[in-house]
């Protein structure tokens, strides 16, 4: 079956949800596609927990806002593109407060702003600790609003049509009936998040299987800079549930098994408020030297709460109690949060302009899924939601513009045919001696020893040799089920397939690059180069594996310089 | 670690037929029954199909009946269920797709209907900033502004089971959210959504909606608040005329 939408929208967490908006509101003679594997209010976004990032209020500034995040960024941010986005930043948190966002408040009712790990001015905007919740619930009501949104919930992307080097629209699978969709198409945004279910220590839902960035990487589009990967250093044990870094921003200390603040020896200044990739990297450290904790799910570190008092908890930090005692058996009221660093972010993506721009005509990317680049190394804490806010409305707007200037570019049959086949004549009827869940963990548990906070060429090696091993097994895999309806076991080999493309390219990448900068850390090669490495990475699929290219950061302000806090 | 020998019997819908599988494995201390669901699709049987995404409570999506009754399974703890033998079925008072995959677009139809959303007669600018809330003020609408919309609630209500036209608890408590907020204005439009033959009158508030609820979201209580706004509104317009 094909529809037809003058812009189709992969992916319906915040990024995807702010663009149906951003292009609804350019004008109501186009008709939108929102389409999303799962119901919109199912994605990862309402995970998002400690706070937005906008430059709102006197002492702060675009400028200081875009500074803190190209420091963090160990440089690799592009400067124009961090300006723009800081610039637009306060807007996104006004539009949403006055489409409904429940955010936090001081006593005279404005606007309340919390500080956050690496900015030197406290401009987290939040909504207690369920920041990403209330926003995808605001967007996702503001967006029953607009007729000319079309919501396609359970609809499994399977790849991008291109033609010429124009986008004519997607495939996807009507998970309900199992039949190939076409969804013909002026313009396509791609908002499918990260890719962070590649480890296997995660704060990442089930669904982050990063979909978009692979079948984009497979229709020619480039990834950008996807050998940086963020941990987060709070990951709640044993389920790596996240544990909002707004708990140190409301003022937790992080203590190792001698009861220090043990921050005091990396980050003087900044303690547990550093960057992600420095206090990460420290706690590994205090791990690795003997300070951590045992227990039945591996090392850990503390997260002190006690002092703030259970007031404060339960009025800043609801959700953090709750999850701490639900899944931990842990009241931070009483006792302090056994943590450790997990996979959080992903910083490279699909490679785009600061218009959200791809290299093909009418295809778009924005949030996680893209990277261009504003995170560069290393994301600050609150730029990610905000991210998904601002480039979520230029890209609506952008794709709702081009969609009004052009017309829809007609699709072979020949390759729809050629998807069913592949997808229900191949995949579907496999009945190798593999089970998917079984390369799924290995790849898994490869990403976590061999690609983790701490890297070093020899277990890279390992880790592409296993990655590439992992990706010839998985063609003598065994589908059991051969009905058509939510095929679950389907789609899982599809997300597994994807994600095994998207390990490649993270280890490859992370290989070939030899210096230290933010997230990527090489113990072979432990200070940041800028000579030879203060620039982007491309890689390009090839069915031999990726193959990479370079491109320079751009630079306007501020030069280079030793990154302390 | 505490370990034990645990039976899932799954109800199971596919191609228009019901079917009840066993499971049989080993489930140890700190293992939610979605974890076990996730054992079983990844060790015994890769066709068994359910919904599960975030696994800490937020998205909503692993609502079924655990043992008789509505839960998420991310949050509940096998241990916790006081028996080995878990049975699992769809949420019911929905249709069900496959095994325990309902149908959820009636559901999400009703909360568009009751205009979950600020109604302004003006809107502020951007360059005006933000409209003035205080905390008190907040807090009258913060707890509905919680609901994650699972749909527990939905197999809980007798009213929704009976009646295929009625809103349902999650979708008026999701209006009494937008009616409590001091910066909404859209009383006209929205309390003549919720109380007519479909809305809070409908409601016999036996209050198993607020029972099953995983948030503490109190839709039994929401539903109340709006039955006195629909009657105090319903004076207001008699006055008027």
């Amino acid at each position: 079956m094909i529809v037809q939408h003058d812009v189709t929208i992969i992916g319906a967490g915040l990024a995807g949800l702010r663009a149906s908006i951003g292009a609804a509101e350019k004008s109501d003679r186009i008709s939108i596609a929102l389409v999303s594997k799962i119901y919109p209010l199912r994605s990862h976004s309402v995970c998002a927990e400690g706070g937005t990032g906008a430059a709102l209020r006197e002492g702060d500034s675009v400028e200081l806002h875009s500074w803190d995040t190209v420091k963090g960024s160990d440089f690799l941010g592009d400067q124009d593109a961090i300006e723009f986005f800081c610039s637009i930043a306060p807007r996104e948190v006004i539009l949403l407060e006055h489409w409904g966002c429940p955010w936090s408040r001081t006593e005279n009712g404005m606007l309340d702003q919390r500080p956050f790990g690496g900015h030197s001015f406290p401009r987290a905007c939040y909504a207690a600790d369920r920041t990403g919740f209330h926003e995808m619930h605001t967007l996702y009501e503001r967006s029953l609003m607009y007729d000319n949104i079309e919501r396609y919930s359970e609809y499994f992307v399977t790849s991008l049509i291109i033609e010429d080097n124009r986008v004519r629209g997607v495939t996807a699978i009507d998970l309900r009936t199992g039949e190939l969709m076409v969804f013909q198409s002026k313009a396509v945004i791609i908002a499918t998040g990260g890719a962070g279910r590649l480890y296997e220590f995660t704060t990442y839902s089930h669904t982050v299987t990063g979909d978009g960035m692979a079948i984009a990487y497979r229709a020619g589009i480039p990834l950008k800079d996807m050998e940086f990967f963020q941990f987060h250093p709070t990951g709640l044990l044993p389920s790596g549930i996240l544990i909002t870094e707004g708990a140190r921003g409301e003022g937790g200390y992080l203590l190792n098994n001698r009861n220090e603040r043990f921050m005091e020896r990396y980050a003087p200044e900044k303690m547990e408020l550093a960057p992600r990739d420095i206090v990460s990297r420290s706690m590994m450290t205090e791990i690795n030297e003997g300070r951590g904790f045992e227990g039945p799910y591996g090392q850990y570190l503390l997260l002190d709460l006690r002092h703030l008092g259970e007031e404060k908890i339960n009025e800043k930090l609801p959700l953090i109690r709750e999850a701490s005692i639900k899944f931990s058996g842990v009241d931070p009221v009483e006792e302090p949060i056994p943590v450790r660093p997990v996979a959080h972010y992903t910083m490279g993506g699909i490679h785009t302009n600061m218009y959200t721009e791809t290299p093909v005509k009418g295809l778009y990317s924005a949030g996680e899924a893209a990277c261009v680049s504003i995170h560069g190394a290393n994301r600050l804490g609150t730029n990610s939601t905000m991210e998904c806010l601002v480039f979520g409305g230029v890209a609506g707007e952008r794709a709702a513009e081009f969609a009004l200037g052009n017309d829809f570019a007609p699709v072979s049959s020949d390759y729809v045919k050629e998807e069913e086949r592949r997808l229900f004549d191949d995949l579907l009827s496999r009945n190798g001696d593999e089970r998917i869940s079984v390369i799924r963990d290995e790849m898994r548990s490869t990403m976590e020893r061999h690609v983790g906070i701490f890297r070093n060429g020899e277990d890279l090696k390992t880790g592409l040799r296993k990655i590439q091993e992992l990706k010839e097994r998985f063609k003598n895999i065994s589908i059991t089920d051969k009905g058509r309806s939510f095929n679950t076991e389907l789609t899982h080999a599809l997300e597994v397939d994807f994600m095994l493309d998207l390990a490649e390219v993270v280890v490859s990448g992370a290989l070939l690059r030899e210096e230290s900068r933010g997230a990527h850390y090489r113990t072979d090669f432990p200070k940041r180069d800028d000579k030879k490495w203060l620039k982007h990475t491309l890689a390009y699929y090839t069915p031999e594996g990726p193959k990479f290219d370079y491109i320079p950061v751009t630079i306007t302000k501020w030069k280079p310089v030793e990154r302390k806090y | 670690m505490e370990e034990r020998e645990v039976t899932f019997i799954v109800k199971r819908f596919y191609r228009n037929e019901w079917r009840e599988d066993r499971y049989e494995f080993k489930a140890v201390r700190g293992m939610t029954v979605l974890d076990g669901l996730f054992h079983i699709r990844d060790n015994i049987d890769p066709s068994l199909s359910f919904r599960a995404s975030c696994r800490m409570g937020i998205c909503g999506s692993c609502g079924m009946v655990i043992n008789g009754k509505a839960m998420l399974a991310c949050s509940t703890q096998i241990f916790d269920l006081g028996t080995d033998v878990v049975r699992i079925e769809p949420l019911r008072n929905m249709e069900a797709l496959k095994d325990l995959i309902s149908d959820f677009d009636d559901f999400f139809e009703k909360h568009r209907r009751v205009k979950p959303y600020l109604i302004r007669k003006e809107e502020k600018s951007i360059e005006e900033g933000e409209y003035i809330q205080t905390p008190d003020e907040l807090r009258k609408y913060r707890q509905y502004s919680l609901c994650i919309k699972c749909g527990l609630c939905y197999d809980a209500c007798s009213i929704t089971g009976s009646n295929k036209e009625y809103l349902g608890p999650a979708a008026l408590a999701s209006a009494c959210r937008f009616i409590m907020d001091s910066r909404d204005q859209g009383e006209d439009e929205r309390i003549p959504l919720v109380s007519d033959h479909t809305g809070c009158w409908r409601c016999h508030f036996m209050a198993e909606c607020s029972e099953v609820c995983p948030k503490e979201v109190d839709p039994a209580d929401a539903i109340q608040k709006l039955k006195r706004k629909a009657l105090i509104y319903s004076l207001k317009r008699l006055f008027r005329r």
